[in-house]
């Protein structure tokens, strides 16, 4: 009786209690990660540019993020006069819940997911994290204010065209599987011995563009196109209701390509990792942050202070201690069980960073899109790709069972198929250029641009 | 237990943000609470563990049907749509349609309390553990059993896609 109680027990807090924890953890630490991405953005920016970027507050403006925090959390709290109060209200939470909802279905290592392993898994993760669209679309109605109502409408429109484009390239990726469970999706990738980016590129292609469109980023950051918007849907938003909508927009970075690194480059696996000979590789990581440490070190005596040396000092011992964390599971047989958590984690971590990376790099690169090429680029040139990418992908799948080809062979059959959607590709652009030929390239009625 | 407070939660909140949908006023304040019905829906749906039901409504409807018609809303000058005269037009048929609903859910409480087994169907509750994956359930029923009835569906679509950009389409 009391021992069925104490099981009873158990499991309730399995199931309630843990993932509560893990949720309320995220909730606590996003906030944090967030304003360190914005940081290394800042920094990126001002690198691609010639400038230092923030330098005052902590080493190399290391705390720069808490200051901003807290001016944010400080600042006064105005909502105008004709907004529709509760509307402007829930906007930004709305966003913020999507963003922060739909984390709870990646798997960051085999070990860690906060929700229970749903069957569902990406399709929960997407069509969750794609709700936020309506914190931007309310927010910038409940506004009352034209740049905003335009930001809105923009952000809507790009939203639904972008959609299509990024579901068709899951859509291919996931041929490969035929399943929707994430953890599955990864035991799928490390089963084959190769990465689904390489089986299918063009649909990694895809949504990469479209998820860049997704998340409002630059090239595709219409709708706050601060040259012609002020600031589009956050135009009337301030202090710690705009910080939300600004940790929507990252949040939402992370889960787009936390997405693309569990579909396409493998989740949390290591390079290479059904290949025994490159188990060297995993000292990779720990070398890495070693090397961290060291520069750390060097560059000690040049900081002006004796707060900044000291500072400087405590990153070199932290990057340090995660080093010797990531070297015990290899050496350690203790330690050996806590490999997956530890190294997946790492593994995935540096995935979803070098995609963001990419976004930061691609918006300091390419000017902004006028909001009738961003609408052709989607129309006229990702979705019939991505539809041809679906066809031929399903085509070189069956052909691959037929010759039973497994692994690294299906390159045989997917190759062709990349190289085939790719000329289909050139095609479509090349009759999209003849057509504006013959048509006034002003006669088109341009309704959103600014 | 916690099933039932989940499932009078969600039936409450469906049930009162459809009457609040039809009763605003203002057309953005509609589309919130038919979102908010969607997703109590959604959230029954993942009640009785049909997960792909359940994100199938939240993409197609709440992600895609709604994002269309809040867009559409904002098109329209909300100022001049709300002095035109609103449920005038269809009154009575609105309450023929509306009785005739009622005298069919009545019929079937009316029979299913007369007689006891017979009027609503008694289901055997399946150990969740032992349901097949819903997405593997849904594909099956659409691409085997259902598929020329699914087929039909899709080419009605298509041909309402069509009509539709024929419409719009310039006459030059």
């Amino acid at each position: 009786m009391m021992e069925a109680l104490l099981h009873g027990t158990i499991d309730f807090l399995k199931l309630y209690w843990a993932p509560l924890l893990c949720g309320v953890a995220v909730v606590a630490v996003l906030p944090l990660i967030v304003g360190y991405i914005v940081l290394v953005e800042r920094k990126l920016m001002a690198d691609m540019q010639a400038r230092l970027g923030p330098m005052r507050v902590g080493p190399h403006g290391l705390l720069q993020p808490i200051a901003d925090a807290v001016k944010l959390l400080i600042k006064e709290d105005i909502i105008p006069d004709n907004a529709d109060k509760l509307v402007f209200w829930l906007a930004p939470v709305l966003s913020v819940g999507a963003a922060l909802l739909s984390l709870a279905g990646l798997a960051i290592g085999p070990a860690f997911q906060i929700a229970q392993d749903i069957n569902i898994g990406i399709l929960f993760v997407v069509g969750i994290s794609a709700l936020g669209i309506f914190g931007i679309v309310l927010g910038g109605w409940a506004s009352n204010s034209h740049y905003s109502l335009m930001g809105a409408l923009r952000s809507s429109a790009q939203l639904v065209s972008y959609e299509t484009a990024a579901g068709m390239a899951l859509v291919s990726a996931l041929l490969f599987t035929g399943t929707l469970n994430i953890k599955s999706i990864v035991e799928a990738q490390s089963k084959e011995g190769i990465w689904f980016v390489m089986l299918a590129p063009v649909a990694f292609f895809t949504y990469l563009v479209a998820s860049i469109a997704e998340t409002n980023r630059a090239p595709f950051d219409l709708p706050e196109a601060e040259s012609e918007l002020v600031a589009g849907y956050m135009t009337e938003f301030s202090g710690f209701r705009w910080s939300l909508y600004f940790l929507a927009e990252y949040a939402n970075m992370i889960v787009v390509a936390s997405v693309a690194t569990t579909l396409f480059l493998g989740g949390w696996l290591r390079p290479f990792a059904s290949v025994p000979w490159l188990n060297v590789l995993d000292f990779l990581p720990a070398l890495l942050m070693v090397a961290v440490a060291a520069y750390c070190v060097v560059r000690v005596p040049k900081q002006p202070t004796r707060v900044q040396q000291s500072f400087m000092m405590a990153v070199a011992g932290l990057c340090f201690v995660v080093g010797l964390a990531l070297v015990a599971p290899v050496v350690l047989p203790v330690a050996k069980p806590f490999y997956a958590g530890i190294h997946g984690g790492f593994w995935f971590i540096s995935k979803v960073s070098l995609y963001i990376y990419f976004f930061m790099w691609l918006r300091f690169t390419i000017p902004r899109y006028r909001f009738d090429q961003l609408m052709r680029l989607g129309w006229h040139f990702l979705i019939p790709l991505s539809i041809i990418n679906v066809l031929l992908v399903g085509v070189a799948l069956i052909a691959g069972s037929y010759f039973h080809l497994q692994g690294w062979g299906l390159l045989l059959v997917t190759t062709p198929a990349a190289v085939i959607t790719l000329v289909a590709a050139l095609l479509i652009l090349a009759v999209d250029k003849e057509r504006d030929a013959r048509h006034d390239p002003n006669a088109a009625s341009d309704f959103y641009a600014g | 237990m916690l099933d039932k407070i989940l499932f009078y939660f969600f039936a409450a909140v469906a049930v009162a943000s459809a009457v609040l949908m039809v009763t605003r006023r203002n057309v953005v304040h509609s589309a919130i609470f038919l979102i908010t019905a969607l997703l109590a829906t959604a959230g029954i749906f993942l009640q009785l563990r049909a997960e792909f039901l359940f994100i199938v409504q939240i993409i197609l409807y709440v992600g895609g049907i709604m994002v269309l018609f809040v867009f559409v809303i904002m098109l329209v000058n909300l100022d001049v749509a709300l002095q035109q005269i609103q449920f005038a037009r269809q009154k009575w048929v609105a309450l023929l349609v509306a009785l005739a609903l009622a005298g069919q859910v009545g019929l079937m409480f009316w029979s299913s309390g007369k007689m006891p087994g017979q009027g609503l169907p008694v289901l055997t509750a399946a150990v969740a553990s032992n349901l097949p994956p819903n997405s593997e359930t849904v594909a099956h029923s659409l691409f085997d059993a259902y598929l020329l009835p699914f087929e039909i569906a899709s080419v009605l679509l298509l041909v309402a896609m069509i009509g539709a950009v024929v419409m719009a389409k310039k006459r030059t």
